[in-house]
C-alpha cells in the first residue's frame, strides 16, 4: 500500500521522499491536534484529581466530574 | 504472466488478490500499532507541553495585572490577618498564581476557579468554588493532575510538614505551610470541608488543601496535603524571599 502510494508520487526520488515526509507531518500534526484531543475522553489516561462525593455522600459536594 | 515482459526485469512478479489483502492488512497493522504509541507521546509528553505554555503565559499576564495593581505606598499591616478583597471569581477565571519551591525552585502555576476538566486540563490548579478563597478563614482547596495537562502536582508525596505554599492575588502574598498529608477514597468530599475531617464544624482556622490523584497514574485514590495559614503581605511590601526571584515586583 505504501509502496504504491510512494511509487505514484509524482517527480524525481527527491521530491517524492520529500513529498512523504510532508505528508506523514500532515498526519501526525492532525493527530496530535485534532483526533487524539477527541479521543482522550475515551482513554485510560482521563484521570480524575477532584474529590467527588459519588454515591456516598449526601452532603454539600463541592464539586464533581 | 505472459503480460509482464519488459517490467518483468524491475517489477517483481505481480501479486495475487491474497498477497493484496495480507500486504495492506499487515501494513494498516503497523500504522495502527504506531499511532497507538503516537498516542502515548501525545498524551504523556505533547499534553503537558501544550499545559505547559499556556499556564507559562498565564502566570506572565496574571504577575504583570498584579504588578500594575499594586499600589506604591505600603500601608500598615499585620501577617496574621490577612486582607482579601476578591470577589467569587467566574469560571474559569485565573485569578491567582500558586508558587511551591519544595517542588521547583522556579514552580509557579496560575490558579483558576472551577476543578472542572476545561480549567484544570489547561490552567492547571483548580480552585474548588464552594472552598473558602486564599487567605480566608475555612478551607482553601485546590485540585491539580499529578500525570499529564502540565502534571501540576506530580511531585506532591515529596512535600513535608513545615513546606511552604506561598498564594499571589491582586491582594498580596499568603504564606501556608504543609502539616499534613493523607490518601483517601475519592469520595472522601471531607477532606476539603471548612474544617478538613468534621462537616458541619464552622472553621477558626485559615486552612489549605491540595488534592491530586493517586497513584501517580492511576486515580483510584486521591493524595491530599493540608497546610496551615502562616502568614500575609499585601502586594505593595513585595514578594516573600523565597519566591521574590520569579515576581517581577
Amino acid at each position: 500500500m505504501y509502496g504504491w502510494i510512494f511509487r505514484h508520487l509524482p517527480g524525481p526520488l527527491w521530491v517524492r521522499i520529500l513529498i512523504s515526509i510532508l505528508l506523514i507531518a500532515a498526519i501526525v500534526y492532525a493527530l496530535m491536534e485534532y483526533v487524539f484531543p477527541h479521543f482522550a475522553q475515551y482513554g485510560p489516561f482521563n484521570l480524575d484529581v477532584t474529590i467527588d462525593p459519588g454515591s456516598s455522600s449526601p452532603s454539600a459536594s463541592p464539586t464533581s466530574r | 504472466m505472459a503480460r509482464t515482459s519488459t517490467a518483468a526485469q524491475k517489477q517483481p512478479a505481480p501479486k495475487s488478490a491474497l498477497q493484496w489483502v495480507v500486504q495492506i492488512l499487515g501494513e494498516l497493522l503497523i500504522t495502527a500499532g504506531l499511532i497507538l504509541l503516537l498516542f502515548v507521546a501525545w498524551q504523556l509528553w505533547w499534553t503537558n507541553i501544550a499545559a505547559n505554555n499556556t499556564q507559562a503565559a498565564a502566570v506572565d499576564s496574571l504577575s504583570r495585572e498584579f504588578d500594575q495593581a499594586t499600589p506604591q505606598e505600603i500601608i500598615e499591616w499585620d501577617p496574621a490577618n490577612p486582607v482579601s478583597t476578591l470577589e467569587d471569581p467566574a469560571h474559569g477565571q485565573a485569578f491567582g498564581i500558586i508558587y511551591i519551591p519544595k517542588l521547583g525552585n522556579d514552580y509557579q502555576r496560575p490558579l483558576a476557579q472551577d476543578t472542572t476538566s476545561d480549567v484544570i486540563d489547561t490552567l492547571g490548579l483548580g480552585h474548588y468554588d464552594e472552598t473558602a478563597l486564599p487567605g480566608q478563614v475555612g478551607n482553601f482547596s485546590v485540585a491539580g493532575h499529578r500525570q499529564t495537562r502540565g502534571a501540576v502536582l506530580d511531585y506532591i508525596d515529596q512535600l513535608e510538614t513545615g513546606d511552604k505554599i506561598y498564594v499571589r492575588t491582586k491582594d498580596g502574598y499568603y504564606i501556608y505551610s504543609v502539616y499534613s498529608h493523607e490518601i483517601v477514597t475519592p469520595d472522601r468530599v471531607d477532606v476539603i470541608d471548612p474544617v478538613p475531617g468534621q462537616p458541619g464544624v464552622a472553621p477558626t482556622e485559615r486552612l489549605m488543601t491540595l488534592t491530586t490523584c493517586h497513584p501517580r497514574y492511576g486515580d483510584t485514590e486521591r493524595y491530599i496535603v493540608h497546610a496551615r495559614f502562616e502568614s500575609w503581605r499585601p502586594a505593595a511590601a513585595g514578594a516573600p524571599e523565597p519566591i521574590a526571584h520569579l515576581t517581577t515586583k
